[in-house]
């Protein structure tokens, strides 16, 4: 039985930061970071918000959407590396938050950046197989950046949520595959607070060389051409390496466009394909095509070949907020109020 | 002392190379120059290798017996040693081998240099290159490697009126031969713009000013001069080897705005090879920033004290001028796999004294330069090579 996306949800917390605001603080060039990173701000949560409120918010909006009992859901799935608890899953928050519990599986997933996709390809299973009507999968982040490190300017917080089943689909997922190698390019250990990456080891042999294998891997399986596609979604952990990986493919930055969202929000990690997806379907017609390519440090790439439907018109599009109005709807802050809310700063014995 | 040629040469490609490591980089370099030299593993007398850091940036020390054994050599006894000189170890290890040689100890020597710098986080790196400078009174305050060049920089800029601009073509000049360098880091032409407007390293000197983090290997084989010619009766002769050093760190030396190091050993060299600089066609010089190849060619004594800038500026040290200077893209563009460095340097001049250089062919060139630095100046090494 195919798969397909039913219903979908987003979330993006209001604030936002400068790159300006964080290079000031740090001697860098405000102008250059920005330029040479592609990212112009970065959203970030707020003092009570964190992958739970995030996730919750996007599921309950993918509910809402796709007009369904919580009972309905038969799975969900979480993806994130910032999941609150080490041990308790996020996903028994959100499936009891969207009325879904008791009678489902839960569980949440990391993959650092793909956890997202990697949710959506088991809910596939789930769904094909016949286990369960619907399986919910979202990728949600409030992603960690060490004070002065080059992934502060990027690390930021979203979620997407993805009501994935077999009937009224809004797109069909029509094929997946992955490319999964132990390639470590970025990691965090237990109890530490902030990852650790391999610098520039994190671009060729890591990032580019898995979303270019997977994502060849898809056209040729599919039998299709970049061509083919109306629009492109690949990871962003910036604004660059999504348009050189697309540019290595054979796309064009115009099929890229509704879904390269880290220029504005910065890079959402678990839910940056996934909030890139959700923001394309928003402005998708039927028969359009979507390419969809996520990556995870570790380090692994979901590629997705998804076609949207007539039902994408009947959905309800105005009940529940766009990804672009959620990105329009902020509130700057400046490097202080953001070191308060990310809990960098000390405060007396050194609670958060 | 007996005369000593070039017998063969190999490099690997320099830059980001994930997939290889050091012993890799080393045997293919070390391999390509065997064969190059139509020689066999048997008739080799000693392996010797310019390295400066693996100890700290891949946690291997003993790099002359590593490459040694995976060559094949271990079983044969072939005595193997790493040599360090800082970022000048690659040239280090060419003068020794040359002396081994020159003395008569040893016929045939492999000599390479090779360095695996990606493995490492760049921050880690930083502090790694500035083990080459005084721990103790400069680099334990927190002076890098850059740090030190930059405070050179603003003096030459100030005593010399040196310009930001002179500084920055000389970047230009060296990534447009880098672009004809197939082996280079980097291969494409920059603008004088780019290194202006690039974010800074330590002021002055920006990411354009500065030599990149590169793995990369290079060897030659050396031999007696005597052997080349039964072989050909045309080869590439070591007219000379010479060596100077200074104080090591930078406050000890009376001044700022040149390398004592290099123009001695310049003088030794010439003197050696028994040839005047006017004779030299084209020169590889250590532009590990962009203010050191203008202070190289004024303490080399191309053009005079003050004038280094003007020589970048002019044209005059880029492909076709009078003295073309980093042909093959030079530390700056063709990238510092630092132990690698200084033999890469001598294969550059093995290929354009051969005539092999391709689209950077210097005309006619007949006697060639390298100049390898270590670390800020405490160790200069040059080499004048002759094609006969």
């Amino acid at each position: 039985m195919a798969a397909g996306i039913v219903s979908y949800g987003a979330y993006v917390p209001r604030f936002r930061i400068a790159t300006e605001s964080i290079a000031n603080v740090w001697g860098q060039d405000p102008v250059a970071m920005a330029r040479g990173l592609g990212v112009q701000s970065k959203s970030v949560p707020g003092a009570d918000e964190d992958v739970v409120t995030l996730a919750v918010a996007a599921a309950r909006m993918a509910m809402r959407r796709a007009g369904l009992p919580g009972n309905a859901v038969g799975a969900v799935y979480v993806g994130s590396e910032s999941h609150p608890y080490a041990v308790k899953p996020t996903a028994t928050i959100v499936a009891e938050a969207i009325e879904a519990t008791p009678l489902l599986t839960a569980a949440d997933f990391e993959f650092a950046c793909k956890a997202g996709t990697a949710a959506i390809q088991a809910c596939m299973g789930l769904v094909s197989s016949g286990m369960i009507g619907h399986g919910l999968a979202v990728g949600a982040d409030t992603s960690q950046g060490a004070p002065g490190d080059p992934l502060e300017y990027s690390a930021s917080a979203g979620a997407a949520a993805f009501l994935i089943g077999t009937r009224d689909l809004v797109a069909l997922i029509d094929r997946t595959c992955s490319f999964t190698t132990d390639t470590p390019d970025f990691w965090r250990r237990e109890g530490q607070r902030y990852p650790r990456h391999g610098g520039r080891f994190t671009g060729a042999p890591a990032y580019f060389r898995h979303i270019a294998s997977c994502g060849r891997e898809l056209l040729e399986r599919s039998g299709s051409k970049p061509s083919d596609y109306t629009y492109a979604v690949f990871h962003q952990p910036n604004g660059k390496f999504p348009l050189r990986a697309a540019e290595e493919l054979g796309f064009k930055p115009e099929q890229l466009k509704p879904g390269l969202l880290t220029p504005v929000i910065g890079n959402t990690y678990s839910a940056a394909v996934p909030l890139g997806l959700a923001a394309t379907l928003d402005v998708a017609k039927p028969g359009d095509r979507i390419f969809v390519t996520a990556y995870g440090s570790g380090a692994g790439a979901d590629s997705f070949d998804i076609t949207v439907t007539d039902r994408i018109l009947s959905q309800d599009r105005t009940g529940t907020p766009t990804v672009q109005s959620l990105i329009d709807r902020k509130v700057m802050i400046d490097y202080a109020i953001y070191a308060k809310l990310r809990g960098k700063l000390l405060l007396g014995g050194g609670a958060e | 002392m007996r005369d000593v040629a070039i017998l063969g040469a190999g490099i690997t490609q320099f830059g980001e190379l994930w997939e290889s490591s050091l012993r890799d980089l080393g045997i293919q370099a070390g391999f390509e120059a065997m064969r190059d030299a139509r020689i066999r593993s048997d008739e080799i007398d000693a392996l010797l290798v310019g390295n400066m850091a693996a100890g700290r940036l891949i946690d291997q020390t003993h790099i002359g017996a590593l490459i040694a054994d995976h060559a094949g050599l271990a079983g044969k006894g072939v005595p193997a040693v790493t040599i360090e000189c800082a970022d000048a170890s690659g040239a280090a290890a060419f003068h020794h081998a040359y002396l081994s040689v020159a003395s008569g100890l040893h016929d045939i020597v492999v000599v390479g240099g090779a360095e695996k710098m990606t493995d490492l986080p760049d921050e880690d790196v930083t502090d790694i290159m500035a083990t080459s400078l005084d721990q103790q009174w400069e680099a334990f305050f927190g002076a890098t490697l850059f740090a030190d060049y930059a405070m050179v920089a603003r003096r030459h800029m100030h005593e010399h009126g040196t310009t930001r601009e002179q500084m920055a073509a000389v970047a230009v000049k060296n990534h447009a031969h880098g672009a004809l360098n197939p082996k280079a880091q980097f291969q494409r032409p920059i603008k004088l713009e780019s290194v202006l407007g690039a974010p800074a390293v330590a002021q002055p000197l920006g990411v354009l000013d500065c030599a990149p983090i590169s793995d990369g290997a290079a060897a030659v084989v050396l031999c007696s001069a005597d052997r080349a010619r039964k072989i050909s009766d045309s080869y590439i002769k070591v007219a000379a080897s010479a060596q100077a050093g200074d104080s090591l760190a930078l406050h000890s030396r009376g001044s700022l705005c040149g390398f004592e190091a290099s123009r001695v050993a310049m003088e030794k060299a010439l003197k050696l090879a028994g040839r005047s600089r006017k004779e030299i066609d084209l020169a590889e010089v250590h532009d590990v920033t962009t203010i050191s190849e203008i202070l190289a060619v004024e303490d080399l004594g191309f053009v005079k004290k003050g004038e280094g800038g003007r020589a970048a500026e002019s044209g005059m040290t880029a492909l076709g001028g009078e003295l073309p200077v980093n042909t093959s893209g030079g530390l700056k563009a063709r990238g510092h796999p630092l132990g690698a460095t200084g033999i890469a340097q001598v294969i550059e001049l093995v290929e354009q004294l051969k005539g092999n250089a391709g689209r950077r062919q210097v005309k006619d060139a007949r006697l060639g330069l390298a100049h390898n630095v270590g670390g800020c100046g405490a160790t200069a090494f040059v080499h004048i090579l002759e094609a006969v």
